[in-house]
């Protein structure tokens, strides 16, 4: 790029926390946002962008689209009930189709470390393929690069995707009214925990699977009984607890939730409480949380525990006039906190 | 989940809470000593529920808290050289030294690794024999033993590219330093559990005898932090002082003989600076000379590094109990998780990081 060129952009170098990217920048908390607000949106922002959510709706003659991308990085390849491959497919899923919308086409592009095992990498395209399958969708496009050994680790992929959204489907963050209820789908914490337990330095034995999986079947049979779902959000990176923020923040209401309501399995409660880490903030990979008025919860609930990724979905909390932007967590002995954003990674603590 | 759940159980909470209301007649002041029952009490909230006369103070049991500004200072000079692989906990990643902290020299490509045990490190310098392997050996008496343990293997295979950076800190002689300072307004410990796992509580009969102050182990969940309040308010109040066992499922009186010993095998009792205490005579532990080869502030020449602490943070006053995050008057304004000045705001035992997660906006919530 010559000087000319970026002499012309306008945005001067904002003042930052940092001079150079942290790993907290990618982490979901309050560091991404920084980088976000201060270096992407002001040179990229437009009313489709500023939005902010997961995927961008967009009208194209006169068909509505839902258009989303996503990179994954995780550290180890494989895990724990998954791999790279089948989170690349099943997360931009999840992108596209909480937009209410019906995913489509991905596109894959594969950036590969010199020297990766071919074995490795076919397990992992065999993985994809069968994600591919049960989330009835289909790869399109696709792109190969291939980068010097210690340029990456083992394998990135990247996922775009789109979906068509229907007519009567509106959904928005912004959508949050008061009264309204706020469905989970499961369990919350698996996918975050069962990677943990399998990083270097920390490996521990369990049990803990993560709970990767495409939810389009779930949203589908949700806006089956219900097209009034206010939002939904999958609560991956930062979990729950930011998720929930993001939503309170855009619609400028308040978010209650009870403790004693959030379902955690008791092995990856055990992890968190070993490791000192709040599962609140530890992300999922095959979960959705949904704000829906009132008088639909039930209804739609009883559709959700019908569907194998919903089996154990519930009502946490409830959408309030007050403490706008906040989320508010009564605990089992009655006491609110204010549920904020995290930093960055938690970090496991010494004792 | 067995041995946590029957003690989160909020129909005992609430009936301790009633004994405790029933028991209080005086205003009193007590600390807990450890980072991790200060933030049960501040997550749960334990400190909005007891009657008005009961006030907790947070005592300095945060390790990553109280390791010294130079000590940090030689961890990062360790990690910043060529061919070392630097692993630590994680929350002591975070923690600022004078000009940068770890995870900031990570990014500048340092090749720092965060471990869960000290063994993980044992098994890197194993696996790299053309490193060298280093371990930032912190903590109270609980990770004692298994860093002990870990330097312990190291010399006996004869790994001689592994060492520890070791700035272990004893509670006991710091509990003895608060009640001695001409400050002190504690009236009670409620003493650290997992410490007392590890030592026994047999050391603190001559504390309790001395201060006339009772002392109470006690654990981290809600119902283990009100029983451990009830059984100091109940001295208090008849003018008794003891140590009454609370977390009895973890603690005997004796310790646990085995880590002990490994402790003493490699470690032995030194003076220590305490990060915003300062000095407390025959506090910490050091490395034996007998293992002297396994020391990285000698092999790496570090020792020599020394800092001042900076002046704005007063985490010294709070991990003394003299005053409460809030009344800092950099508390989450230039002082934040993201920008630390201090440590009691960088772990997540730490005073000032409980209160700027879980109160700081107490106020809102009251309206």
């Amino acid at each position: 790029m010559s000087i000319d060129i970026i002499n012309s952009f306008s945005c001067p170098l904002p003042k930052m926390d940092y001079n150079t990217i942290q790993l907290a920048h990618g982490a979901g908390g309050r560091l991404s946002a920084e980088l976000i607000d201060k270096i992407f949106l002001p040179c990229f922002g437009n009313e489709t962008l500023n939005l902010l959510e997961d995927q961008a709706s967009l009208e194209i003659s006169n068909n509505r689209i839902a258009f989303t991308t996503d990179s994954f990085v995780v550290n180890p390849v494989f895990f724990p009930g998954g791999n790279i491959g089948e989170l690349a497919i099943n997360g931009t899923v999840n992108d596209i189709c909480m937009s209410g919308a019906e995913a489509k086409y991905l596109s894959v592009a594969f950036i590969l470390e010199e020297g990766l095992n071919i074995e490795e990498l076919h397990t992992i395209v065999i993985s994809m393929k069968n994600a591919i399958d049960k989330a009835g969708i289909q790869i399109v496009t696709g792109d190969t690069k291939v980068v010097n050994k210690g340029a990456c680790d083992k394998l990135f992929i990247n996922t775009s995707g789109i979906g068509v959204i229907k007519e009567d489907i509106h959904l928005s963050a912004a959508n949050l009214q008061p009264g309204d209820k706020i469905l989970l789908s499961g369990t919350i914490a698996d996918h975050g925990m069962a990677v943990m337990t399998v990083r270097e330095g920390l490996s521990f034995r369990s049990k803990i699977l993560s709970d990767t999986a495409a939810l389009n079947g779930l949203v589908k049979d949700m806006l089956s009984v219900s097209k009034n779902i206010r939002a939904m959000r999958d609560p991956t990176r930062g979990g729950l607890a930011t998720t929930l923020n993001e939503l309170a923040k855009s619609s400028k209401v308040g978010i209650h939730i009870f403790q004693k309501t959030i379902p955690v399995r008791e092995e990856v409660n055990s992890a968190c409480e070993i490791l000192g880490i709040d599962p609140l903030y530890v992300a999922n990979e095959g979960k959705l949380i949904a704000i829906v008025p009132a008088k639909a919860a039930d209804k739609i609930l009883d559709k959700m525990k019908k569907n194998e990724f919903g089996k154990n979905a519930c009502i946490i909390g409830e959408v309030t006039k007050e403490h706008a932007s906040m989320v508010i967590m009564e605990n089992e002995l009655g006491v609110d906190r204010v549920i904020d954003v995290p930093t960055g990674e938690q970090l496991p603590r010494i004792c | 989940m067995k041995y946590l759940d029957e003690y989160r159980n909020p129909e005992i909470a609430r009936q301790l809470l009633d004994k405790i209301r029933e028991t209080v007649t005086k205003p009193w002041v007590i600390m807990e000593i450890c980072g991790g029952q200060t933030n049960s009490i501040i997550k749960n909230g334990i400190d909005q529920l007891l009657p008005k006369e009961i006030e907790l103070v947070h005592g300095p049991g945060c390790p990553v808290c109280v390791t010294p500004l130079e000590m940090i200072d030689q961890a990062i000079s360790i990690a910043q050289r060529q061919n070392v692989i630097f692993t630590s906990f994680g929350d002591m990643l975070r923690v600022p030294g004078t000009e940068k902290d770890l995870l900031q020299v990570k990014s500048e490509g340092g090749d720092i690794r965060m471990v869960y045990s000290p063994l993980e490190a044992l098994k890197m310098a194993r696996e790299n024999p053309d490193k060298e392997v280093v371990f930032f050996a912190i903590g109270f008496e609980t990770t004692a033993p298994g860093n002990a343990m870990a330097l312990f293997q190291a010399a006996r295979e004869g790994l001689n590219n592994f060492s520890e950076v070791v700035s272990h800190v004893l509670v006991p002689p710091a509990m003895q330093a608060l009640l001695s300072s001409p400050d002190n307004r504690v009236q009670a410990y409620l003493a650290a559990g997992h410490v007392c796992t590890v030592m026994g509580y047999n050391e603190y009969f001559p504390i309790a005898e001395k201060y006339k102050v009772p002392i109470t182990p006690t654990g981290f969940e809600p119902v283990d932090i009100l029983q451990g309040i009830l059984s100091v308010v109940k001295q208090l109040e008849k003018g008794e002082y003891t140590v009454d066992n609370q977390y009895a499922r973890a603690v005997s009186a004796d310790g646990n003989p085995a880590a002990q010993k490994i402790i003493n095998e490699v470690y032995e009792i030194c003076d220590r600076k305490w990060r915003g205490i300062g000095e407390i005579p025959r506090s910490g532990m050091c490395i034996k000379e007998k293992y002297a080869a396994y020391d990285a502030s000698k092999k790496f020449n570090v020792s020599h590094i020394k800092a001042e602490e900076p002046q704005e943070c007063i985490s010294g006053l709070i991990l003394q109990g003299l005053k409460k995050p809030p009344e800092c008057p950099v508390f989450g304004k230039s002082c934040t998780p993201e920008h630390p000045l201090g440590a009691t705001m960088v772990s997540g035992e730490g005073a000032c990081a409980a209160y700027y997660r879980y109160q700081r906006f107490a106020d809102a919530l009251k309206k």
